[in-house]
């Protein structure tokens, strides 16, 4: 490795355990401050969806240990209607903020960003420190809801107004547990603000002599259209938040209407409008589903070529890709309210970009298959999760042709297929791609591999258990199963149960199957085996530190040098089939 | 060895995937919509269906090709390296065209299920009926004799005394023969003309038979129209989450004969 010899003095080393570990300014420790709140999150996020499971199909069994949590919502062990939807909503908001955000953008970005275009931090080392403990903040704030007299907010992480904004009159769960569903999303777009704006000035800045734009690795680059998206989505998502908390508290009339009768009392508010909040709210949700899969995208994307040995057949078609998704991504919010008695005539106009939202989802994934062509793909853990990544990309994909259409959404709105779709394409997928990234940077965060072993047996077991939760979700939904009930006790959907029993049984199967993965992290952190300096032969900067982990500044005190594009794989070099991004040696003839 | 297992695993779930869709059961459960009853529903289910030819299509070449290829070249080593044919340009350009073309049909032809629905008006002889949603029943309303509705007054709701849409009979003249109910009964084959308001909080009325679904919205008056052709009872759901009991918000739709109707309307009136 070749390095220019400019002394780096960004910030010192830290002294202090508090100031190493805990309020640290360093990116690493931060990304994986931030992988640990999301690994809290989605454990919680996990054990409610089973009790959700549990419950539905089982309605008067009694959870063990749920009656201690909360006396009100699940008396004995057995959950509420109200508690149900408290649970929902809670599931919602935990994974999609704070573990689709924070995972793969937040955790992933943090840490590899800086490092794979050379820089020793990111530009605002301390915005960054606060981003990750305000969104800390907001993660005790959401929990707290949980412990509230009132019970838990219960009006979905869509927080539907005027449910959301009347207040106590609206029935339990929309007293003070409702303020702090919409106080904490409210800090968490602070947090998310402030780490969009730091690595957006950190791409543009900061990179190391010879990273041009276009020698950026795939991810940085998703990583970076990414935060481009989430700048202008949270900047609307928190004063949408700001004027709910202040229709709950301070008694304004931005979301609600006059002559509203809730529980017989007339609400004293006047002049607001319900379709003001979701306008507001999908004008960032959308944009929200690609904040979670774009940086999967570009992990997935990263991964496989080193896998297969072989560039892809155009790297740059899917950064042009994905930053015609962020585009459009901005364009198409009114799919989620077809129904909602907006002007019928905008359900079209939002249906054809939502149409043509297919076509770079299309591109990538031919692109994708069509590398794999030739190829010599390695297979392990990570590169699996990729290609099982592809196939639930594809499958959540195809349903989003369906909900795009107006017409037919008439009939599959709020059903069913609509869970199925977005839990296979944000959800699984998006998740999919973080456990290929910790499999394939484990390495690099601690100094140890993970065994392969039972990473392997977490990717088969998870592969076909998430295939059995979520695609039966759509027959449910083809016949008419409408979601977000605690019960199905209406005639047509009691012959539903045996299918909602299926799921059930796969939800705990596929969980428990989690476990592998959690014992593989927490053994293979403390007695895996020790990582050679760059385990996969890859090219990128990540793998051209002094140590795994990367000293504080990531290069020891000098700035990499880059010479070539990010993926020279399939080439004749002196270390193989590829050349670093920091060797100076010219690759010899291509295949 | 990895890369054939997933390539069997992968092209099992594609096929397996289908078989529910084909034989429209699953676990011994019907996974079909229901037999349509409307007049417009036709067109849906037919977007509906073609749309499932061509997403399941694309899902199943998808699968099975990444199953195919990673069947073929997962765990090879040291082979030489080969290009897929023509590189990323064809690729590119069968997805800017196939896709391109079909979300342009899709979306083109699929707008004429939307505009029956949404775009026409209801003809000038439709039956009005109104309907009100509250936490957590539908109520429905018919004009009475004088084919007029009495205004509404929030205030004076009093579900109590039956007073479900907060009418003031003693001012007002118009509302006096209104009849109120909590069950949707209408005459087959005639148009409705439905009148959609929100008591509190924001619902949905869902009736998979009639391929209809819209949204309560609080401070919006909407509507919608439609034509029942099959006598039967069916269930109306809520689907826009409403509070706790959102769950087991519903009511019946009710087609009756015209005869049967206007006795029904009759044994209200007294």
């Amino acid at each position: 490795m070749s390095e220019a010899s400019v002394p780096a003095v960004h910030h010192g080393p830290p002294t202090s355990f508090i100031r190493k570990h805990v309020f640290s300014v360093d990116h690493k420790v931060i990304g994986k401050q931030y992988y640990a709140l999301a690994l809290v999150a989605v454990v919680t996020g996990m054990v409610l969806s089973w009790i959700m499971r549990i419950h539905l199909v089982w309605p008067t069994a009694p959870i063990p240990g749920l009656g201690w949590l909360s006396k009100a919502g699940a008396p004995g062990g057995v959950v509420t209607p109200e508690y149900y939807l408290s649970l929902m909503t809670m599931h919602g908001t935990l994974m999609v903020f704070f573990v689709l955000t924070n995972a793969p953008f937040a955790a992933f970005g943090n840490y590899f960003l800086p490092i794979q275009i050379g820089a020793e931090d990111m530009a605002f080392p301390r915005f960054n420190m606060m981003s990750f403990w305000i969104t800390f903040i907001a993660f005790c704030i959401l929990i707290a809801a949980f412990f509230v007299p009132d019970g838990p907010p219960l009006a979905g992480w869509t927080a539907y107004a005027p449910l959301s904004a009347i207040g106590k009159d609206a029935g339990p769960g929309e007293g003070l547990g409702q303020t702090l569903w919409a106080l904490s999303i409210f800090v968490f777009c602070i947090a998310s603000l402030l780490g969009a704006l730091n690595f957006i000035a950190t791409t543009l800045d900061l990179r190391t002599k010879g990273m041009t734009l276009a020698r950026m690795p795939i991810v940085s680059w998703a990583w970076f259209i990414t935060s481009c998206i989430a700048l202008l989505a949270f900047a609307v998502l928190l004063p949408a938040c700001l004027l709910l908390v202040l229709d709950r508290v301070a008694g304004t009339s931005f979301f609600i209407p006059s002559g509203l009768n809730v529980s017989d009392h007339l609400q004293p508010h006047q002049g607001g409008s319900p379709l003001l909040w979701q306008h507001l709210f999908w004008f960032f949700g959308h944009p929200e589903v690609y904040i979670a899969i774009l940086p999967a995208i570009g992990i997935v994307s990263h991964i496989l070529i080193n896998s297969m040995r072989k560039p892809m057949l155009s790297h740059k078609t899917i950064i042009y890709c994905m930053m015609g998704i962020g585009f459009l991504s901005y364009m198409v919010w009114g799919h989620h309210m077809f129904l909602s008695g907006m002007n019928p005539f905008s359900a079209l106009v939002f249906s054809f970009p939502t149409l043509i939202i297919t076509i770079p989802a299309t591109i990538m994934t031919l692109i994708w298959l069509g590398s794999l062509y030739g190829s010599n793909l390695r297979i392990n853990a990570a590169s699996l999760f990729c290609l099982g990544f592809i196939s639930m990309f594809v499958s959540g994909g195809v349903s989003g042709f369906f909900l795009a259409q107006p017409s037919i959404d008439i009939y599959l709105h709020a059903t069913y297929f609509v869970v199925g779709h977005f839990h296979m394409v944000m959800g699984v997928a998006a998740i999919f791609g973080i456990f290929a990234g910790t499999y394939f940077w484990f390495p690099k965060m601690t100094g140890r591999m993970m065994n392969e072993t039972l990473g392997r047996w977490h990717f088969w077991l998870t592969f076909i258990g998430t295939y059995c939760i979520f695609m039966p979700f759509h027959y449910l939904g083809l016949a008419g199963n409408v979601r977000r009930y605690s019960a199905f006790t209406d005639d047509y959907l009691v012959p539903l149960l045996p299918v909602h029993r299926f799921i059930t049984y796969a939800a705990l199967f596929t969980g428990a199957a989690q476990l592998i993965f959690i014992f593989n992290l927490l053994y293979s952190h403390a007695k895996g085996a020790i990582a050679p300096a760059n385990p996969w032969e890859a090219t990128s900067l990540e793998w051209s530190t002094p140590s795994s982990p990367p000293p504080f500044d990531n290069f020891g005190g000098k700035h990499p040098v880059v010479y070539h594009d990010p993926y020279q794989y399939g080439v004749k070099s002196s270390t193989g089939d590829y050349l670093m991004q920091t060797s100076p040696e010219r690759a010899g003839e291509t295949p | 060895m990895g890369g054939k297992i997933f390539a069997v695993i992968v092209i099992l779930i594609a096929l397996a995937s289908a078989v529910p869709i084909i034989t429209h059961t699953f676990l011994g459960a019907s996974v079909t919509p229901p037999e349509d009853i409307s007049t417009h529903g036709f067109e849906i289910d037919k977007q509906l269906d073609e749309t499932m030819v061509e997403a399941g299509l694309a899902f199943l070449a998808a699968q099975l090709v990444l199953g195919f290829f990673v069947w073929q070249f997962g765990g090879r080593k040291d082979a030489p390296l080969k290009n897929f044919p023509g590189g990323a340009k064809y690729l590119i350009l069968a997805a800017l065209l196939l896709v391109g073309a079909e979300a342009i049909a899709l979306g083109a032809v699929g707008s004429k299920a939307w505009a029956k629905v949404y775009f026409q008006p209801a003809s000038a002889d439709a039956l009005p009926i109104q309907v009100q949603a509250g936490q957590f029943a539908f109520y429905f309303r018919y004009a009475g004799p004088d084919g007029k509705f009495g205004a509404i007054h929030p205030d004076k709701i009093d579900e109590g005394n039956s007073n479900f849409f907060g009418l003031d009979p003693e001012n007002d003249v118009a509302a006096r023969d209104d009849i109120q109910s909590g069950e949707f009964v209408i005459p087959v084959n005639k148009e409705i003309h439905l009148m959609m308001h929100a008591k509190d909080v924001g619902h949905s009325f869902y009736v998979r038979e009639l391929r209809l679904q819209q949204d309560f919205v609080p401070g919006l008056d909407l509507s919608l129209h439609f034509t029942a052709t099959k006598v039967g009872k069916y269930e109306i759901l809520c689907t826009q989450l409403c509070g706790l009991g959102h769950y087991n918000m519903r009511a019946y739709l009710n087609v009756m004969t015209q005869d049967d109707f206007n006795n029904w309307l009759k044994a209200q009136s007294n």
